[in-house]
Parts: C-alpha cells; sequence; structure tokens
C-alpha cells in the first residue's frame, strides 16, 4: 500500500513526461505534414501598399499585380522553379439541384507543381485554356462530395456565378492547412477565364497573388531576391521608394511555427520533469522511513557479515524497482493519457519509442540518486545499536 | 590450540565529563571446541566483552586476537568479513528476518560470500536438518514456535562452518522445556562438530551445560573457573 503511494508519484511524473512529449511531437509531426502539404520552398507574393496623396493603404490593398508580372518572373528568375498566379474570390457553384459555395480560384497550370497537388481524375488545365480563357474548372474533393453525390464530375456541366463550366479534373484530397481550413474546399479554373468572366479586374491581367516555388530549399533566398529586384524593375519603383508588394516566405513561417511547438515541447516536458522530481523525492522520502523501520534488520545483515556496499546496493536495488514499477506503470499511464488527450481535444499525439526509453532510463536514475541517501545513512549504522533497535 | 586471545582488553565510554569503564582490563585465552558461559549482572560488561568478542566492536585498549589475528586493526568491512567467516550468533530474541521463510533465513549469511544458489540451497537444507528443522524450509518465523525460531537462529549460524558460536542468552524467552531441547542442540554441536560456543547467560541451570564459566563484575574479571568447581562455590557461598 505504501509502496503503491510512494510509485504514485514517479508514475504521474512519468506519465506526465510521456504525455507531454507525445503531444508536443504530435503538434510538430502535424505542421510538418501541413508544410508539406502547402507546397514546399513556397513563397507568395502579394500586392502592396501604395502612397497616393500621402494616404498609405495596407499590404493587397492595391491591385498592382498582373500575369504578365508572373509570367516575368518565371522566364527571368533563374532560382524559380514554377510560378501559380492566382485571382480568387467566393462563388456558388451550382450542379443540377444541388449548391455549394466556395473558394473559386484562376490560376494556371503551374497550381499543380506548386502546391505539390496532384490530379486525381481527368486533367489539368493547360495552356491552351489559360490562353484561349476556356470555361472548364478543376474541383476539389470536397466540393466533389457536395455537388456529386457518387457520380463521377468529370465532363459534367456545373455552374458557377451561372455561367456554364465543364468540369475537367479532380484534385486530390489534400487535408488542413496550416491555419485549420479546408483546402480541398477549392474550384480551380483558368486565370483568364476568372479575370474576364467571374471576378472583373479593376485593370487588365491584374491577379491577387503570385506563388512561386524555388528549385530548392537553397534556391529560396535568391529566388527571394530574383523576384523582388525583378518586380522592382517592373513597377519602376525608385531605390528610396517602399516597394508595391511583397514577398512573403511560406517555409520561414511554417519553421517558425515547428520551432514554437519545439519550444512549448520543450516547456511542458520541464514541468512534467518537476513531478518525477517530486515522485523521487517521495521515493527518498519512504526509503528514509524504510531505514528507519528496519534498522534491527539492518543490524541483523551486519553481524551476519554484511559488508557496506552489501546494505547500500539492498537499499539502492529497492528504490530502483519501485521507481521502475512505477516507470513503466507511469509510461502506460502516460501513452493511455495521451491517447485520451487527443480523443478529447482532438489534437494528434505520438509516443516516439525514444520518450518512453527516455522516461524508463530517468526514472532507474531518479531511483538511484534518491536511494542513495537512504542506503547511505542505512550503511552506516552502528550494527550493535542496530541490533538493539526495537 | 588458541582460538581466542584477550590481552587487556578495556573499553571506555565518555558519558559527559564522566569515563564509563565498561570493561577494565581483561585477559582471557579461550581454546578452540570449549563450552564457555560467561555470567554476571546487568552492566557487569559481559555485553560489551560479547560485542567485542563478536567483532561488533573494538577495544578502547589493549589486544583482541581471533585465530591470531589482531583484529583491532581491521576495517568495517573485514570485521564484516570476519563475522561472516567464523563468527555465528544467536540471540535472545531469535533475530529472523520477517516475511522471509526459514530456508532463505538460513541462506543470508551465504548471500554476503557470494556462494552459487544451488550450493546455498544444499548447505540451508542440511543445516536446517542438523537442528532437527526438517521439512520447515518454507515456513515463514510467525508460523514456527519459538524453540523453532531459535533452531533457525542456530541453523543460520552454523550455515558457514564457523568454529565459534556467539548465543547472547539464548533461552531468555523459552519456556524450561524448550531451553533444554536447545542447550542440548548446543552441547550436540559443541561435541559431534567441534564448536566453540561462547554463552552467556544468568541462569544457573543453563550455565551448567558449559565446561567453563567466567563472570564480571563491574567490568572486571573476577573468576574463571570450570564449571564443576564453580557450582561448588555458589553451594558454598
Amino acid at each position: 500500500m505504501r509502496s503503491a503511494l510512494t510509485m504514485l508519484g514517479i508514475i504521474i511524473g512519468v506519465g506526465a513526461v510521456i504525455a507531454m512529449l507525445a503531444v508536443g511531437t504530435g503538434a510538430s509531426r502535424k505542421i510538418a505534414e501541413q508544410t508539406a502539404s502547402m507546397g514546399s520552398n513556397l513563397l507568395i507574393v502579394l500586392p502592396g501598399s501604395q502612397t497616393s496623396g500621402g494616404i498609405r493603404t495596407g499590404f493587397g490593398g492595391q491591385p498592382t499585380l498582373t500575369l504578365n508580372d508572373a509570367e516575368a518572373i518565371e522566364k527571368e528568375c533563374p532560382a524559380v522553379q514554377d510560378v501559380a498566379p492566382i485571382l480568387n474570390g467566393t462563388a456558388q457553384i451550382v450542379y443540377g439541384n444541388l449548391n455549394w459555395s466556395t473558394r473559386v480560384s484562376g490560376t494556371t497550370l503551374g497550381i499543380i507543381r506548386v502546391r505539390d497537388w496532384p490530379i486525381a481524375t481527368g486533367r489539368s488545365l493547360t495552356d491552351e485554356d489559360v490562353r484561349s480563357a476556356t470555361k472548364v474548372a478543376l474541383l476539389g474533393q470536397t466540393v466533389v462530395d457536395n455537388l456529386f453525390g457518387g457520380i463521377d464530375p468529370v465532363d459534367q456541366i456545373v455552374r458557377i456565378k451561372k455561367i456554364p463550366f465543364r468540369v475537367i479534373g479532380v484534385m486530390e484530397k489534400k487535408g488542413q492547412s496550416v491555419m485549420g481550413d479546408d483546402q480541398d474546399d477549392a474550384v480551380f479554373v483558368p486565370v483568364t477565364t476568372a479575370q474576364k468572366k467571374l471576378f472583373g479586374t479593376t485593370f487588365p491581367g491584374m491577379v491577387r497573388q503570385i506563388m512561386v516555388k524555388a528549385r530548392s530549399a537553397e534556391d529560396l533566398d535568391s529566388a527571394e531576391r530574383q523576384v523582388t529586384s525583378l518586380l522592382k524593375q517592373r513597377h519602376r519603383i525608385g531605390p528610396k521608394k517602399d516597394d508595391d508588394f511583397s514577398v512573403r516566405n511560406l517555409t520561414q513561417m511554417m519553421q517558425a511555427a515547428e520551432e514554437q511547438t519545439q519550444i512549448m515541447t520543450i516547456l511542458l516536458g520541464a514541468i512534467a520533469s518537476v513531478s518525477l522530481l517530486v515522485g523521487g523525492i517521495g521515493i527518498m522520502n519512504i526509503m528514509l522511513v524504510s531505514v528507519t523501520e528496519r534498522t534491527r534488520e539492518i543490524g541483523i545483515r551486519m553481524a551476519i557479515g554484511a559488508k557496506t556496499w552489501d546494505i547500500r546496493l539492498q537499499f539502492i536495488m529497492e528504490a530502483v524497482i519501485l521507481s521502475l514499477i512505477g516507470g513503466v506503470i507511469g509510461l502506460t499511464a502516460g501513452i493511455t493519457g495521451s491517447s485520451v488527450i487527443s480523443m478529447m481535444a482532438g489534437w494528434p499525439t505520438e509516443v516516439s519509442l525514444m520518450s518512453a526509453l527516455l522516461a524508463f532510463v530517468f526514472s532507474g536514475v531518479v531511483g538511484i540518486f534518491f536511494g542513495f541517501y537512504p542506503a547511505y545513512k542505512a550503511s552506516l549504522l552502528n550494527p550493535i545499536d542496530a541490533l538493539r533497535y526495537e | 590450540m588458541v582460538l581466542i586471545e584477550a590481552r587487556d582488553i578495556s573499553k571506555i565510554y565518555q558519558l559527559g565529563d564522566t569515563e564509563l569503564r565498561a570493561l577494565d582490563r581483561v585477559s582471557v585465552i579461550i581454546e578452540k571446541g570449549e563450552f564457555l558461559a560467561i555470567m554476571g549482572p546487568s552492566g557487569s560488561g559481559k555485553s560489551t566483552f560479547m560485542n567485542i568478542v563478536g567483532c561488533l566492536d573494538i577495544p578502547t585498549s589493549g589486544q583482541y586476537l581471533l585465530e591470531e589475528v589482531d583484529v583491532g586493526k581491521l576495517t568495517r568491512d573485514e570485521l564484516a568479513h570476519i563475522r561472516n567467516q567464523k563468527l555465528g550468533f544467536v540471540f535472545q530474541g531469535f533475530n529472523l528476518l520477517p516475511r522471509t521463510s526459514a530456508l532463505e533465513n538460513v541462506q543470508l549469511p551465504m548471500l554476503y560470500n557470494s556462494v552459487p544458489l544451488k550450493e546455498r540451497n544444499e548447505k540451508a537444507i542440511a543445516a536446517l536438518k542438523t537442528v532437527g528443522l526438517e521439512g520447515r524450509e518454507h515456513h515463514h518465523p510467525n508460523q514456527l514456535s519459538g524453540g523453532q525460531q531459535q533452531r533457525v537462529a542456530i541453523a543460520r549460524a552454523i550455515v558457514n562452518q564457523v568454529p565459534v558460536i556467539l548465543a547472547d542468552e539464548p533461552t531468555g524467552n523459552l519456556d524450561t522445556h524448550t531451553s533444554i531441547e536447545i542447550m542440548e542442540l548446543f552441547q550436540k554441536l559443541n561435541v559431534e562438530a567441534g564448536i566453540t560456543i561462547i554463552l552467556v547467560t544468568h541462569e544457573p541451570d543453563i550455565a551448567t551445560y558449559s565446561r567453563r564459566i567466567i563472570r564480571f563484575l563491574d567490568g572486571h574479571l573476577v573468576s574463571d573457573k570450570p564449571t564443576i568447581e564453580d557450582q561448588k562455590g555458589l553451594r558454598k557461598g
């Protein structure tokens, strides 16, 4: 009973460490997955603020990017692999008697490679589609689920803002984005069609953003520089003027998010370690009581020939066994606890072999560390006094 | 052959300003194979003497030689080794480990001597057989009578084939009938196995099993006679 209570400290400590590490590992894994789902090595070019008559608009306030900018970036920046200009908006999409409001993005075939987002069935957008502004659409999985109950959507006609579009393909399922919205709730049409038929533009060729994929992670910085200088030149921005666009590095944002979760993991782990420490002190406490209670036994053992280290090892072993059993139970509790957390809170958790091993070894070390002082105390007893102890 | 030689040993305890001479220049020689009883009232120094003979304590001055080794110069762990190899202890309160079977209690001294498990088992069973406790190997102390517990303690004392048994009032907690059985067991071990037995008692009846009696009073050795003479002296007195 008393041993069970003593172990409880270790159980809670190890359990907490395991659960916290599991939450942390799960979170950073999820972020890594989402990073991959966004597409890798991405830059996003947004139209920027513009100063006119002393009034500065915010980012995206002025539609300064055009389709020609996108083409120029693709042609003239050697570090850039693919470019996808995007002009998007929300629109009602109708099929038969069903309708669904979704995000419609006008883009080019570059979107497939920029976002690492393959086509599941049908065909992709082509340059020809963009050149002649054909009325064709690629649907995301969520849109398909909501409009087509099991019917193959390819070659069906849907209406977007009452304009008929032929479905040419369906994108593969992509899942949630880092921000938590459903990336599959999307429709892609040729950017020119979006400009001319769906959303209209304040000036010819306007797009809302340009997604740029660098050739590799190493090329990301040079791609950012090349895009910036190219756009400065194209937009005729003098050396002392503010840019009318901004280039954002998505990968950096992801890395920052991942670093944050890592810090959180370390923080949570540290807090949990404190409870492990408290558990260790509990073990020391109970071992000290045990040494006092078993003074006579220690005396008998000494009279019979137990040497200093025989006594020490006995008590250290007892402490280690106590904390290891606690560690194993704590490990089970931690695994159970982390799966409960992921069920209740919907967070992904992951118990790594490493953290399990770490917790196990750590509980052993706690046993040795906190078992040593009581064992040391026991070994210094005078056998005569110990034998006489009642 | 001399087994134990005490040369002028004194044990002095410092109690504040006063010093207490628990033993005052005591010299005794004990031969191998003796059956010796130590008598004296409480506080006479007999327990202190036993502790020194049992290597649980070292004298303040004087020399204690056990099989010609000067025990006073040994470290704590060397003393533990000597207790393990040369001395068997039997106490008034039995001092068995609770919640531990008779067999495991008897195995205990061999545990500190790295004897392999199989040999430990064989020797412990043999020792239990010697003290007449066959078939009780797996009983725990609380399942045994006082006499049986004391037999387990004796088995534990002899299991390492020690030359000496130190018995500190071994019959103090036992009734007369059981006391006689235990004393007969000591006598048997003394005669048949040649084990030297040193017995502390204050019961004259128990002391008659010995062949030599030494008496302590106020830290001094006051009498050292063969048992027959000692008993005669008593009757005269």
